[in-house]
């Protein structure tokens, strides 16, 4: 019976073998992407009013600096964000820290939603999220001693008896690998990349749980970055901290975070793990933006890749385009993108885009993949045949379902 | 003189309170038109000290110039301030890193270029103005003749640097020094202007300095690099070469401890231990000797007691190194491509 040649696979499978692999498949945890998250963060919006001139300053609009993006960060793992001047990446680092408040949707850490807690109950989490800011030649006060600046976390949440603090803040210095003596010194006396080091160590004083690294090592020089950039990924490890990477320089960005959130205008318009990013880019931007980056190993065996121009600047984030963002520096724009704006689609394990047209490169659909999702037809127009689908991209992790590009249709595992 | 720009044995010495600082010490070069030199180094190695010394920009009571600076059959630290206030500007002109702060906020853009085209040129406002606005045309910004008017806070950072090019250009300069000129701007725009600024380099025929930290900018722009360090040149030689078969630690340093985006993500990088010297005191010998991981590798304490000649390269091929090292092309085979580039050994 097992020999009958038949064409419609049969329910048994051909043998023991095939029949063991579906059982393990189907029992397989159901929600692998979801688990462990630290910081969960669901359709977060930031808008900052512009206020008008004059003696009465109405508001007569809003800066969409963060416009309802979701993501999570893994614990003890890192999710790079990058994207260009402008795009809400430095805003959305600031909102998960809750040095803003955000204008709505949720963060959650570690199950509790702190998007509007209060200021007060703020404090106890200011020990658990913590941040490394760009400019070491800004961030440090510079009429504080180094050993004042790192112990000040430690007076401020009373952690540690006044006694206590000093060897705690040397210890802390030989961690980020500074000289323990120079405690009694000032931020002049150091360079930027020890200076950098000292907001490092700064941060790690209350031994947080998320760091977010907001353009760590962008001002110091090549040479120092390495340093710097070692340093941050060794700290990861012997601490289990998760980070929020901030950084506009790809290359940084892809050697430190398996993970890769691409923003545009406020928007994350791609995410994924770095080997589909960087190797299999679908959306348009992502790959005007890789193409973009100069490969000085690409450059030195002759080879040199063909850069995709991108027109243009990044339009005002105070009145941005309908639809797509990115539909005014778009080749591939169609009626579509004006009308509809995609929804962040996942479309493999790891792998979201918001694009009515994603592909990789020179492989874009021709039809949009979108309309049945959003009940519109192809060319965007509200279509009374076709029901939506419910709410699609706003959710922070991944499911184990995902649309098919080529199939078109929902897929497992 | 062979050469269009031919810099010779040039000297920049800042004499201070504590001693003399050498920011450029002995730096040699030469550059054709048409041709793009690319200079690499860290900050305070003397890159942009070296092109200020070009366009005559140090004040003969704070710096002492010497050497020879030979631009088209003139050695321009022989001629009166005046000549070289007529040349700057219109044979060599410069473009800065900052767009921002090399602008003036109170004067409208087109002011600003049109004043620069006004100096050297014998011709009305009004000339010069609609020569503004060709150039930045030229340089891509949408309907020039209304941007004109503008002032650099409406323009975007890129569209100011496309500005910054605006002015170098308008008088077709021979020599364009371009100090970082894309270190303040996002990729994109970034790649915009390195494509901008070869198109004009055909169109003028001019010979292009591009001063960067960004290797990957140089590999993309530049015929020749100089990579300098401690003030001065430690590696010379064609692009291409240098970024392949690199003979001096400094330089396999600066190529180790960037990551890129197609190479192994489990590639480490090697930083360079330590920080750049100060240049009132450098180290002895070998300036790069304190940070140097190949010492050992040099017989006696010579990295420690004589500073190395800038010699021709073990490479056939014009490329010149200061290092003492006796077989780099080996160890750099050996050592550091396996660690940089793991994927690159695998082909060969």
């Amino acid at each position: 019976m097992d020999q009958t040649p038949t064409t419609e696979p049969s329910p048994q499978g051909e043998g023991p073998g095939t029949a063991t692999v579906a059982a393990a498949d189907h029992e397989a945890p159901r929600t692998t992407a979801n688990t462990k998250a630290v910081l969960s963060v669901e359709n977060l919006k930031m808008y900052f009013p512009v206020k008008s001139s004059g003696l009465i300053r109405r508001t007569i609009g809003h800066v969409q600096a963060v416009d309802g993006i979701s993501f999570q960060l893994p614990t003890g793992g890192s999710l790079g964000l990058v994207g260009e001047s402008g795009c809400g990446k430095s805003t959305t680092g600031r909102l998960v820290t809750r040095l803003y408040e955000p204008t709505a949707g949720k963060i959650e850490f570690e199950g509790r939603d702190i998007a509007n807690v209060s200021a007060r109950s703020l404090k106890p989490l200011r020990r658990e999220i913590q941040m490394i800011f760009q400019d070491p030649y800004t961030s440090l006060n510079p009429r504080h001693s180094v050993g004042a600046i790192i112990g000040a976390p430690l007076a401020i949440h009373n952690i540690l008896p006044k006694n206590k603090i000093l060897p705690r803040v040397q210890e802390l210095l030989e961690i980020v690998g500074l000289n323990p003596e120079h405690y009694n010194r000032y931020p002049h006396e150091f360079s930027g990349g020890q200076r950098q080091r000292i907001g490092i160590a700064r941060a790690l004083t209350l031994q947080p749980k998320v760091l977010v690294a907001d353009e760590p090592v962008s001002a110091l020089d090549v040479s120092i970055q390495a340093q710097v950039v070692n340093l941050l990924q060794s700290l990861q490890r012997e601490f289990d901290i998760a980070f929020l990477f901030i950084a506009h320089d790809l290359a940084i960005v892809r050697h430190f975070c398996p993970e890769i959130a691409v923003m545009y205008l406020g928007k994350i318009v791609e995410i994924a793990d770095r080997e589909t990013l960087y190797s299999r880019p679908h959306h348009p931007y992502t790959q005007a933006l890789l193409s973009a980056v100069p490969d000085v190993k690409q450059a030195a065996i002759g080879g040199r890749r063909e850069r995709i121009r991108l027109e243009g600047d990044v339009p005002s984030p105070i009145n941005p385009p309908s639809g797509c963002r990115f539909r005014t520096r778009c080749s591939l724009a169609q009626e579509i993108c004006a009308r509809a704006e995609p929804p962040l689609l996942q479309i493999g394990k790891r792998h979201k885009v918001a694009c009515h047209f994603p592909g990789e490169l020179g492989h874009h659909p021709e039809k949009p993949i979108t309309p049945r999702l959003l009940g519109v037809d192809d060319t965007g127009a509200p279509d009374p045949g076709a029901a939506p689908a419910a709410e699609v991209g706003n959710d922070p992790g991944f499911s184990d379902t995902w649309f098919d590009l080529e199939r078109r249709s929902m897929a497992k595992a | 003189m062979s050469s269009f720009l031919s810099v010779r044995d040039l000297k920049v010495h800042f004499p201070t309170v504590d001693g003399v600082v050498m920011a450029t010490d002995g730096l040699s070069f030469e550059l054709q038109r048409g041709k793009t030199l690319g200079i690499v180094g860290e900050s305070g190695s003397g890159k942009s000290v070296s092109s200020s010394a070009i366009l005559g920009l140090h004040r003969k009571s704070s710096a002492i110039v010497s050497g020879e600076i030979w631009l088209d059959g003139v050695d321009l630290l022989q001629i009166s301030d005046e000549e070289m206030r007529r040349r700057r500007g219109k044979d060599v002109a410069m473009i800065f890193q900052d767009p921002l702060s090399a602008m003036h906020p109170y004067y409208t853009v087109g002011n600003q270029i049109a004043e620069a085209y006004l100096v050297h040129n014998n011709v009305s406002k009004k000339a010069a103005k609609k020569r503004a606005i060709e150039m930045l045309d030229r340089v891509g910004i949408p309907q020039p003749d209304r941007r004109v008017d503008d002032y650099p806070h409406q323009f975007s950072g890129g569209m100011r640097q496309r500005a910054m090019i605006a002015m170098g250009l308008i008088n077709n300069p021979s020599l364009l020094i371009a100090d970082e000129p894309t270190t303040a701007l996002d990729v994109t725009v970034q790649a915009q202007i390195l494509d901008l600024l070869q198109d004009l380099q055909k169109e003028f025929d001019s010979a292009v300095m591009i001063i960067t930290h960004d290797l990957g900018v140089v590999a993309e722009m530049a015929d020749d690099v100089l990579v300098m360090y401690a003030g001065r040149a430690v590696e010379y030689g064609k692009c291409k070469e240098i970024l392949t078969h690199p003979e001096m630690p400094y330089t396999w340093g600066l190529l180790s401890s960037v990551p890129d985006v197609t190479g192994d993500t489990s590639a480490k990088l090697i930083p360079i231990p330590g920080n750049p010297p100060s240049l009132l005191n450098p180290p002895s010998g070998c300036a790069f000797h304190p940070r140097c991981t190949h010492m050992d590798k040099v017989p006696g304490d010579l990295c420690r007691t004589e500073m190395p000649e800038l010699v021709p390269g073990v490479s056939a091929g014009e490329h010149l190194k200061r290092c003492h090292l006796a077989n780099p092309d080996e160890i750099y085979a050996t050592e550091i491509l396996p660690e940089i580039a793991p994927e690159l050994v695998e082909e060969k």
